[in-house]
């Protein structure tokens, strides 16, 4: 893990959501499905990220303003600057005979870099309104639901080695109906390291910190 | 010296970090496990954070029989937080606990029930129960923090370190439910600076304990103000979840304060915000320089 600071290469409007394409400098962008904490401005806590895209000399975070840091982030333009600190937690295993990518609404943001590490795989995509699913357009290969539909309905059949990234009750959907999933959660977090306990989550009867032994967790069958 | 703050690291996962500190003050042991308290558990405001994390721990019998073995392995002297829910639980730790640099009895956590005991009659049942250094961690919710401090100094703690979070309550900006699972968290981060400030300063002029300060804590400027206004030590908190970096940067940058006052050493900076104007004068060469020069 490293802090740096860098600066933003271009923040690209997707739907709702902003692209944030900041230099890479020194940074290792880790395995897909690891994440960076990325300095919010003005705000007390950095906030965590997975990375979206990794090409040469960049790292791209796909951002929802849901609240003030990431609207922070939001706003950044060219030139601006902040801190980048990983990369952190476990990623992705890469290590599967079929693949099938699965996200959710901002979920789907480790899906890209996931996907060309897999040599783009097929993926289900959901999300909650068409804006939103402009999204869809970063994952290659992707078949895309809209609510009331959901991702557990758009499986193709067979049986896959499923990689998800997304809400807790699509996570929680996915590992009722598949038998083999690696799942990346999310729980709101201050440090990103393992030092303030604010990310575990109860799963299966045991507690985990999310940014140290997750996020991304196999799923039993 | 600069150590963390009880909870805001984990010496394990961020062995660079702890070894960046003059000592490791380890996540509050209970006598039990503890699972802490359910998601959501951080929630960030416009002037610090909340969190409602619970006292999660691994429990005495497997903190010394695992983790303290992980924790001497680092090289790093260690002060180890007690927890409990009455006076013999704190005791009994302390007993079972010994090779540490120091013990730091956390008399204040927001975040779970208080004991029926108060401060001084657990710190008493533990002066009994260990020869190491003994160390109260107040909570500065208190009108008598002052009085607090000298019962704790009279029923035999060595140090005070001040001080806890403070409870409070953030609403979602838009259903205006609690954020927190818990409702309720520990608020720390900026807003407690001025908070830390008053109870160190209220402690210094109430007894002759050394003290951790505590609080907000963020740059080399705001360590000062906290030995200045008693402080020997200060422990950083929330800047650590920010920037694991902190340590070496605060250390840094109050040792540039110290020299911009013509001071040598943080020891000569300890209280100076209770000397007289003139006393204050003679000893800041810097300053007094500065004054004469504009006046």
């Amino acid at each position: 893990m490293r802090r740096e600071r860098r600066s933003v290469v271009a923040a690209e409007a997707v739907g709702p959501y902003t692209l944030l394409r900041v230099e890479r400098g020194g940074l290792d962008p880790g395995v897909p499905g690891q994440f960076f904490m990325l300095e919010a401005p003005g705000r007390l806590l950095p906030r965590p990220f997975s990375v979206c895209l990794a090409p040469p000399g960049e790292l791209a975070f796909l951002v929802d303003p849901i609240g003030p840091g990431t609207r922070a982030l939001c706003a950044l333009g060219r030139g601006d600057e902040l801190h980048l600190l990983g990369p952190l937690g476990n990623g992705f295993r890469l290590d599967v005979r079929r693949p099938l990518l699965v996200g959710g609404g901002i979920g789907v943001a480790p899906l890209p870099y996931l996907s060309e590490a897999l040599g783009r795989p097929p993926a289900v995509v959901g999300f909650r309104s068409a804006e939103h699913a402009q999204a869809a357009a970063l994952v290659p290969n992707a078949e895309v639901v809209l609510e009331p539909a959901y991702v557990t309905d758009a499986r193709p059949p067979g049986e896959w080695d499923v990689l998800a990234c997304g809400p807790e009750p699509m996570l929680e959907a996915l590992r009722a109906v598949v038998a083999r999933a690696q799942l990346a959660w999310e729980a709101p977090m201050a440090c990103g390291y393992g030092a303030c306990h604010g990310c575990a989550v109860e799963l299966d009867g045991e507690w985990k910190r999310l940014c140290v032994e997750g996020p991304v967790l196999e799923a039993a069958a | 010296m600069i150590l963390n703050a009880s909870g805001c690291l984990d010496a394990v996962a961020a062995p660079d970090v702890a070894r960046s500190l003059d000592a490791f003050v380890t996540k509050t042991v209970t006598p039990l496990p503890r699972a802490g308290n359910a998601p959501v558990r951080i929630a960030e405001t416009d002037v610090g954070m909340l969190n409602s994390i619970g006292l999660a721990n691994p429990g005495r019998d497997a903190f010394v029989a695992e983790t303290l073995p992980r924790l001497r392995a680092l090289g790093v002297p260690l002060w180890v937080s007690v927890g409990g829910f009455a006076a013999d639980e704190y005791a009994e730790t302390c007993a079972a606990l010994e090779d540490v640099a120091a013990l730091e009895l956390n008399l204040s956590c927001p975040n779970v029930d208080d004991a029926p005991e108060t401060a001084a009659e657990i710190v008493a049942a533990c002066r009994a129960a260990t020869e190491l250094p003994l160390y109260a961690k107040l909570s500065p919710a208190t009108w008598d923090l002052g009085e607090v401090a000298r019962a704790v100094a009279d029923a035999g703690a060595d140090g005070l370190s001040l001080v806890n979070t403070i409870r409070g309550l953030a609403l979602d900006e838009r259903t205006l439910r609690p954020r927190l699972g818990a409702a309720v968290g520990g608020l720390s981060g900026p807003a407690l600076k001025p908070v830390a400030l008053a109870a160190v300063y209220t402690c210094y002029r109430s007894t002759a304990l050394p003290i951790v300060g505590m609080g907000g804590v963020r740059t080399g400027r705001d360590a000062l103000e906290l030995v200045a206004a008693g402080a020997s030590a200060v422990a950083l908190g929330t800047v650590l979840f920010a920037n694991p970096e902190a340590p070496a940067r605060v250390r840094r940058e109050l040792r540039q304060e110290l020299h911009a006052l013509g001071l040598g050493s943080v020891e000569d900076a300890v209280g100076i915000a209770h000397e007289d104007a003139e006393t204050l004068k003679r000893s800041l060469s810097f300053v007094g320089e500065k004054a004469l020069q504009s006046g």
